[in-house]
């Protein structure tokens, strides 16, 4: 450091220093005044989720025994499955792991995800693999040619 | 020929002094010593992330960036647009290319201990540069709409939702939503060709400048064995000799590329469609192997942590030793090798490798 004829301890003039106050502090809300409309815009507007209770989620007839099927339930996938004995169960159809979307497998009477080998048994519990929660489980109901299916209440 | 040269740059001198920078190339050197290939692998580098540049833009001129035109785009670019099937196979093939040698420089540049002083900055640019090369290929990969991208993308970014307090905010900023949807197509497009583009040429000008600045690394244990007189330093001029030798590295590097553009070309797959579910013997690209194959390990609660951050967290720190490894391996600097950082170097080759293999048994 240079030695100067004025001793540290002296700072600025106190005018010098209001200057600089002002100035800095005119500066930096500016650049809030920009930044923030910037950072707003950069978050998307939400979306109001769907609030459908019930869907139609297929024809009686249309699944054969031991199958699955994914439907759309609002603005997520949900899966139906007929098991061997006729009935019918509906789960959400997005792994509680990272979101992908499962699938019933014939051959081994499970809900898997392929993403991560996640399984869930046919009551939508979270069996083996890293997925940390059950499946969220929808009420089937047949309703003459249509299976509904409802969010529980 | 010659006058015209010279007069060229007589013209360029009295203008901008262009002398020095031939009186710099002509002064430049490289070491000669066992070690000398690896130098070529960052050059190598370097040589495809232009190709990259040159075929993105031609994609640029026939691919159209939402749900419902991207897989049809890359469609029409690879059956209609003569050689589009050729354009398009090329960049994805040198966009793995360029992780492939990124990987080899840096893996190189760690066991030679070129990141020790003087050269710490040169390696943390390069390893944010690394980390950039990443993220151009997790948003590039689902610019065509696929089912594969598709569910890559939710994963990916479901783990960065993950994060405590800000992870939510940070899924929605990088999905354009809560869902991965057209907003997150745009987004991805948007940092794929104009937000990393930019960001890699600043932090590419930094790293080159840097590697002028300083030279080649000469590795501790020629440094040593060249002090103690029991070999010679020996070096060749970096102009001609090693461009020349670089240029020829890099037509090979084209021709390997256009033989497995050509031979294999990139495949598109099948439309993502977001109410199906996710196809069996789904994986990321292979660069994202150990990390996936990991997170398939994990158990859904790490003592108190959920799986996937608790997988997040490791990784995070793993990243952040590595990047800070010259100021770690401190002792480097003053020529003393520390064995611990070669075997932190060969764990971390070794766990890479075989989880990536067992991700694809």
């Amino acid at each position: 450091m240079e030695t100067s004829d004025r001793s540290p301890r002296e700072g600025p003039q106190p005018t010098r220093r209001l200057i600089n106050l002002m100035l800095g502090s005119g500066i930096l809300a500016s650049i809030v005044a920009f930044i923030y409309p910037a950072i707003r815009y950069i978050i998307p507007p939400l979306v109001s989720e769907s609030t459908s209770r019930s869907v139609v989620a297929a024809k009686v007839g249309e699944l054969k025994n031991n199958t699955g099927e994914i439907f759309k339930f609002g603005s997520k996938p949900a899966l139906l499955v007929r098991l061997t004995d006729g009935t019918y169960r509906a789960f959400s159809a997005v792994c509680t792991h990272l979101q992908c979307t499962v699938q019933y497998r014939e051959d081994i009477h499970e809900i898997w995800c392929a993403c991560h080998n996640g399984i869930y048994d046919l009551e939508g519990r979270n069996v083996s693999g890293p997925p940390p929660r059950p499946l969220e489980v929808f009420e089937v109901h047949v309703q003459g040619e249509d299976v509904v299916v409802s969010r529980k209440a | 020929m010659t006058t015209v040269y010279r007069r060229v740059l007589s013209w360029l001198d009295e203008r901008f002094g262009a002398g020095s920078i031939e009186e710099f190339l002509r002064h430049k050197t490289v070491p000669v010593h066992r070690h000398t290939v690896w130098y070529y692998f960052g050059g190598m580098t370097l040589f495809l992330f232009i190709i990259q540049v040159l075929t993105g833009i031609l994609l640029l001129l026939y691919y159209r960036p939402t749900p419902n035109d991207a897989f049809e785009s890359v469609q029409y670019v690879m059956t209609q647009v003569r050689f589009g099937w050729l354009i398009r196979s090329v960049h994805s093939w040198s966009a793995n290319l360029m992780i492939f040698t990124a990987f080899v420089h840096m893996f190189s540049v760690y066991f030679l201990k070129a990141y020790r002083k003087p050269r710490e900055l040169t390696w943390i640019t390069g390893m944010l540069l690394l980390f950039l090369v990443m993220g151009f290929g997790f948003s590039g990969y689902l610019l065509p709409w696929n089912t594969l991208a598709f569910f890559a993308t939710k994963v990916g970014t479901e783990m960065a939702g993950s994060i405590p307090v800000v992870g939510k905010w940070l899924l929605i900023y990088l999905r354009g939503g809560e869902e991965v949807t057209g907003a997150t197509l745009t987004r991805f497009f948007g940092f794929h060709v104009a937000v990393l583009p930019g960001l890699a040429t600043l932090l590419l000008a930094m790293h080159l400048l840097l590697v002028q600045r300083l030279g080649m690394s000469v590795p501790p244990g020629v440094e040593k064995a060249i002090g103690e007189g029991r070999q010679p330093a020996r070096s060749m001029p970096f102009f001609p000799n090693f461009l020349l030798r670089d240029i020829m590295g890099w037509y090979a590097a084209l021709g390997v590329l256009g033989a497995l553009a050509a031979i294999f070309p990139w495949e598109l797959g099948t439309k993502a469609d977001p109410f199906a579910p996710a196809p069996a013997g789904i994986h990321p690209e292979w660069y994202f192997l150990f990390m996936f194959q990991t997170l398939r390990y994990i158990p859904a609660k790490v003592i108190f942590l959920e799986g996937e951050f608790a997988g997040l967290l490791a990784f995070g720190a793993a990243a952040a030793v590595w990047v800070a490894v010259p100021f770690i391996d401190y002792k480097a600097g003053f020529g003393r090798v520390t064995r611990f950082f070669t075997g932190l170097g060969v764990f971390a080759l070794g766990y890479m490798a075989v989880m990536s293999a067992l991700a694809l048994r």
